[in-house]
């Protein structure tokens, strides 16, 4: 497998990280070194292994439906960069 | 007192020779004297450790105390803590004053210990070293020209220079056993779901796992009888009955058998670590265990699979580091997506941006298979390496790491040499077994060297007891630097 630039850009696109060519760069050389060390796990034949997710395998909790936590918005918003009228504010999305 | 046990403490504590405010205050002059040194706290606050304290005070006059009472502990800034700026060495976090505390920081405060700060990291738990931290390196007090190891280097400084007397970290790939091991103290990971995750900033969520950190394996104990128990908010969190885990602290060591891994003892490890874990083993056989080879065949596998699966759930886990809610926003910006790249390429450091996009790269379409799900079906046969080796032996040794410390920006500009520092540690954090690391000498430089010590599933109080009673024989867990 052999990076690119290109692919490099596109990644940080979808993990929303703005990134110029220089970083690009440094990181692609970088990513490839550390996909190198990765590939290693190729070589292993896992046709027949199932696929470990977690430690334990226990199933999901259930619990009853009934209320739990009360809403504190006033406290968990005082720390927010923008808030208005109990609203997180973001630029406009919609026209 | 700065040398003091927790139980020594605790004991001082119970017969009024020292108030928790005493004691607070010694602790607090001590980081406000060494400290700018070390680094090895982001924030200090001494007005709520000695609210703490003097509300541990009235709980031992009111014959309500329980034996961490009045004991302070440094907690890593990891875990959100209420009224406390809780960083996780981010600048993303910076301005984060957590509005609740984690479910390890309830636990604490349950039991009446005092916060005395937070201590430094590599940023988001992304390093071994320090070196990532937003806040500044922290240096080993062994050696202020090594890295203190990490992601838990503020809290092995800490204990090592006697700036606290017991602190929590957490490993999700060795963070508190590496920084254990290069700082000369002793710290365990837990198994998997024993502590609370509910509040302790997530990393990877499949492998990140508190623990103490601390002088001695019986201090060790101290503070996992307050730091396990079922929490509802964590949903992977186990339901078991209580432990005491300093219950088999003092069975002697007859008959155990100890598995020693040949892939372990092999190429990579220093002369030095390797002369001084041959040093402990002699001890362990006069303690009456005897050592036996064992192999796990997959171990070279380990960090490939762990670059590939922590990296994976990281990148999903960060990405609730949006600047809408909390944390670090851009102070300008276009639209809604530049405001999503702007504040997470300013509020994230390289390497947290590097572990991100290789998630985001393995999770993404057309290589999930390649890589993402064939880690985990190697994560599989790891698990069954171990599994097989538990049936020749009791309890499992090693090195902690490869070589004692290493200087200070000797690994940074070099990712794949800074991941090796984790090789065999890592193992325990993708099976969910429990591991720890004591002190056990030193090595080049006179910086402090590690033995590893894996157990099975839920096998903490034996891991402690062996720990203790080599702790019985020696002195190498009673060095301090300062």
């Amino acid at each position: 497998m052999t990076l690119t630039v290109n692919d490099v850009k596109r990644i940080a696109d979808l993990a929303y990280i703005e990134i110029d060519d220089k970083e690009a760069q440094d990181t692609l050389t970088q990513l490839t070194g550390i996909f190198n060390l990765i590939e290693s796990m190729q070589a292993v034949d896992t046709a027949s292994v199932e696929p470990m997710s977690h430690a334990q395998s226990v199933a999901q909790r259930l619990r009853e439906d009934r209320v739990s936590e009360t809403v504190e918005r006033e406290r968990y918003q005082s720390i927010a960069p923008q808030v208005e009228a109990g609203l997180y504010l973001v630029p406009q999305v919609i026209e | 007192m700065f040398n003091a046990s927790l139980k020594q403490l605790s004991d001082q504590l119970a017969g009024k020779k020292i108030s928790s405010t005493e004691l607070t205050t010694e602790f607090l002059k001590r980081i406000k004297t060494l400290n700018p040194e070390y680094n090895a706290f982001i924030t200090v606050n001494e007005d709520m450790s000695l609210a703490q304290a003097r509300a541990a005070d009235g709980m031992i006059a009111a014959g309500k105390a329980s034996p961490l009472t009045g004991i302070p502990i440094a907690q890593k800034d990891i875990f959100c803590a209420k009224g406390w700026l809780t960083t996780c060495g981010s600048k993303m976090l910076s301005n984060f004053v957590s509005p609740y505390d984690a479910g390890v920081i309830e636990r604490f405060n349950q039991a009446g210990a005092v916060n005395i700060g937070k201590t430094n990291m590599d940023e988001f738990a992304m390093g071994s070293s320090n070196e990532t931290s937003y806040y500044g390196i922290v240096k080993n007090p062994w050696d202020i020209a090594a890295v203190p190891g990490g992601s838990s280097g503020g809290a092995a400084c800490a204990v090592a220079a006697r700036l606290a007397p017991a602190a929590t970290g957490t490993d999700t790939g060795g963070s508190i056993r590496q920084p254990a091991a290069l700082c000369g103290i002793s710290g365990i990971k837990p198994t998997y779901g024993l502590v609370s995750r509910y509040g302790m900033i997530a990393f990877a969520s499949s492998l990140d796992q508190g623990g103490p950190m601390a002088k001695s394996a019986e201090d060790l104990a101290l503070l996992l009888n307050v730091m396990v128990g079922f929490d509802a908010r964590d949903s992977t969190s186990l339901q078991r009955d209580a432990e005491d885990y300093a219950r088999d602290l003092q069975k002697p060591l007859t008959g155990l058998r100890i598995g020693l891994p040949k892939e372990y003892f092999a190429e990579g490890m220093s002369g030095d670590v390797a002369r001084a874990l041959e040093t402990a083993l002699d001890e362990y056989r006069k303690l009456g265990a005897q050592t036996v080879e064992i192999s796990l065949p997959n171990a070279s596998l380990a960090i490939p699979v762990y670059y590939v699966l922590a990296p994976a759930e990281a990148s999903s886990n960060l990405s609730r580091f949006d600047g809408v809610r909390y944390g670090y926003r851009a102070p300008s910006y276009t639209d809604l997506a530049d405001m999503y790249r702007k504040s997470r390429a300013q509020g994230f450091g390289a390497e947290v941006k590097r572990r991100i996009l290789i998630g985001t790269y393995v999770l993404s379409h057309g290589y999930y298979d390649a890589y993402y799900i064939k880690a985990q079906k190697l994560r599989r046969l790891i698990a069954q390496d171990f599994a097989q080796a538990y049936q020749q032996c009791d309890i499992i040794m090693g090195p902690t790491t490869p070589t004692v410390a290493f200087n200070l920006g000797e690994k940074s500009g070099d990712p794949i040499q800074m991941y090796l520092s984790d090789i065999y540690t890592s193992a325990a954090n993708l099976t969910g077994m429990p591991a720890m690391s004591i002190p056990v000498g030193f090595g080049d430089k006179n910086r402090p060297i590690g033995l590893h010590i894996i157990g099975n599933y839920f096998k903490e109080a034996q891991m402690l007891n062996v720990a203790h009673q080599y702790q019985q024989v020696t002195g190498w867990h009673l060095q301090s630097p300062v």
